[in-house]
């Protein structure tokens, strides 16, 4: 067992797996330079050479279609996007090929690529360098999409990922790189559908993915020192989903609050509130909320910043709301959880 | 040395001679049964046909070794055949039976042979240019004896992908062919209405792709050169587009003749009909290699049989059950 933080995972994982298979590939803009995406992959080119370890061209469409080719003819790229905005630059590729190519042709191959991709935010990243388009890949058949939110779950999650045989986009978030966490030291996979209870309460259940989970896990907290007992559910994978843990969680709480890194609409939050609506309407006492990045373009200036996105103070209002107690507006609610000073 | 400029003196041998005139016979006799089936509805599905322009997909497909890789478009009837494909998994696939190439669920567009070494073939315009050369780029990191093409049209070099790969292959020194089969339309776009450079084997040349052109309805011509930029791209381990000359006979999709539509240029329908690849090829046959006129009668007929076998196969084929609509979405992990 090691204290690593959330990006020395990830290279304890990618480290892990480029020695276990020499099929398995690291390709993407900077993968190699001093700053090694914020120490994802470190020194990797050192050990494994330039042959699997390289920068590549300001092309993402074309370096997805390379990485899916190679792919098919028996390589295991993982493919890095510093930003998960570059990826709408690939999106062709991961739609139409990555995610039609086992069933297009009855099953006949498939594409084992990992896209990995980092969400921005804060220091002002603007609207351009933080988005989370988690739930466009969840929209489309053939794809696996996760979040993981503890350097745990980056090592277990990243293996697993490498190891499967389909094509899979995990999405990160810049927020989490610097949180530290227990990682075990050997080889291990966290299966790709493994929702994850990170508290366990019975007044309300939150489904929270990625860092929303760290301001929830905080809200959860102050609301502890009001007698509010709440069940904090992180999906961890979203596609697919693991529908039976969250429902659980719902029929016991009988209230659900989801809360997603991204805009609510037609996202990971819409399609969570769906399923309780669909699945567990009998047990809920209250309407599902949901809560998001606010619905306009994500500003620079700190103090619209602020209140464009969700936080423990604006997730415990909310989590008043729905159980009809008065938030004691006099109290402190901790903000921003980071030490995160950019530039990046 | 071969000489890339000279290509029209280099004549396969007999038998290879051959084996392009009755792959050309393949592509063009299962292509008008094709047309012929189209109007009975039994193929529902968009189909792109490869009538005048067999002697790409032949030469390409017959230059190659078992062990490379090829990526295809919509009009794929013509590589799946020129790669060997089984003729009945392919008329099965066009009638979008179970018992198909893909199991009914690509269809004309959508064919694959991976144990042919077709790896797939893409509706979206371009978009296996960058996969073939992800393909070289595995060749080459496992250092194995083979090379990748890309095979597309013309409407292709327009996307951004194109200069992209190109550029990753060039850079990374790949050994990946890049085939332009240029019919002159992006379904009815003009190359001169898309390029000021209609010289489209040029385009690579500022990214350090060396591209040659070519009469792509003489198939001993595309066959050497393909030859010899197969035998280049293995040596040099460097990627070379090829640009071949053809021309569409049937309209865009589906299985009219569009001819007196204001897109189509009447001069390019008339050579085109003087240099269909199958009469050249056959007329080669007769001088070079003797070869009788009841002999080509008989490949005829055991081609036209092949084929209604493979019709036949496909009629009496079953429907994928409907537990198959949620197969295949996902290969299982080991």
């Amino acid at each position: 067992m090691s204290l690593l933080n959330y990006g020395q995972a990830l290279l304890n994982a990618l480290t892990t797996a480029m020695e276990k298979d020499p099929s398995v590939i690291v390709m993407g803009i900077g993968v190699d330079d001093h700053k090694a995406v914020f120490g994802s992959t470190k020194n990797l080119v050192n050990r494994f050479g330039k042959e699997r370890v390289f920068d590549t061209p300001l092309s993402e469409s074309a370096m997805t279609g390379v990485a899916i080719g190679a792919a098919l003819a028996g390589m295991r790229p993982v493919h890095i996007h510093i930003r998960c905005d570059f990826l709408y630059l690939a999106l062709d590729q991961l739609f139409n090929i990555a995610a039609k190519w086992c069933y297009m042709f009855g099953g006949q191959m498939s594409v084992p690529i990992v896209i990995r991709a980092v969400i921005g935010r804060s220091w002002g990243q603007g609207s351009q360098h933080s988005q989370s388009p988690q739930s466009l890949f969840m929209h489309v058949p053939g794809l696996k999409v996760v979040m993981p939110t503890t350097p745990y779950d980056a090592k277990g999650l990243l293996l697993a990922a490498i190891a499967d045989p389909n094509p899979v986009v995990i999405i990160e978030h810049r927020l989490l790189y610097d949180i530290p966490g227990e990682v075990p030291d050997a080889y291990y996979e966290i299966p790709l559908k493994k929702a994850n209870v990170r508290r366990e309460g019975k007044d309300l259940t939150i489904v929270a993915n990625s860092y929303m989970v760290v301001e929830s896990l905080k809200a959860a907290e102050f609301l502890a020192g009001e007698g509010i007992d709440v069940e904090i559910v992180d999906p961890v994978t979203l596609a697919p989903l693991d529908e039976e843990v969250i429902l659980t969680s719902v029929r016991k709480t009988g209230r659900l609050l989801a809360i997603d890194t991204s805009w609510t609409a037609c996202g990971a939050s819409a399609e969570i509130a769906a399923l309780a609506a669909e699945k567990a309407f009998g047990a809920l006492k209250a309407p599902v909320r949901r809560m998001g990045m606010a619905p306009v373009v994500c500003p620079v200036s700190k103090p619209l910043e602020n209140i464009f996105y969700p936080n423990a103070k604006t997730i415990a209002q909310t989590a008043c709301e729905m159980l009809n107690r008065k938030f004691p507006a006099e109290k402190e609610v901790p903000l921003l959880t980071t030490k995160f000073k950019g530039p990046f | 040395m071969f000489d890339m400029n000279k290509p029209e003196t280099q004549i396969p041998d007999r038998n290879t001679s051959i084996a392009l005139y009755r792959t050309m016979l393949k592509i063009r006799l299962a292509e008008l049964k094709v047309a012929e089936i189209y109007p009975s509805d039994k193929i529902q599905s968009p189909i792109h046909l490869s009538v005048g322009q067999e002697a790409i997909s032949a030469g390409v497909c017959l230059a190659l070794t078992p062990a490379d890789h090829l990526y295809g478009t919509y009009r794929g009837h013509g590589i799946y055949i020129g790669r060997g494909g089984d003729m009945k998994k392919l008329f099965a696939e066009l009638y979008a039976k179970d018992t198909g190439c893909s199991r009914g669920k690509g269809g004309s567009m959508h064919l694959a042979a991976p144990e042919t070494g077709l790896m797939g073939c893409s509706a979206i315009v371009a978009s296996t240019i960058p996969v073939a050369t992800g393909d070289a780029l595995a060749a080459k990191i496992k250092k194995e004896d083979r090379v990748a093409v890309a095979f597309f049209g013309d409407g292709a070099v327009d996307e951004g992908v194109f200069f992209e790969s190109l550029n990753f292959a060039a850079l990374k020194e790949l050994p990946v062919i890049y085939v332009c089969e240029n019919n002159n339309y992006a379904v009815h776009s003009r190359v001169s209405d898309r390029h000021r450079q209609k010289e489209l084997y040029r385009l690579g040349e500022g990214l350090g792709v060396p591209g040659y052109r070519f009469d792509g309805n003489d198939v001993s011509v595309v066959y050497s050169t393909m030859k010899e930029a197969i035998a280049r791209a293995k040596k040099d381990s460097a990627p070379v587009l090829l640009e071949y000359m053809t021309y569409r006979i049937y309209e865009h999709v589906g299985i009219g003749k569009d001819h007196a539509e204001t897109y189509r240029e009447p001069e390019k329908l008339r050579q085109a009909i003087q240099s269909d690849p199958l009469l050249r090829s056959k007329k080669l046959l007769r001088k070079n290699f003797s070869v009788s006129d009841s002999q080509f009668v008989e490949w005829e007929k055991e081609i036209s049989q092949e084929i209604q076998n493979a019709v036949a196969f496909a009629e009496q084929s079953p429907f994928p059950a409907p537990n198959c609509l949620h197969e295949d979405l996902f290969k299982e992990s080991k």
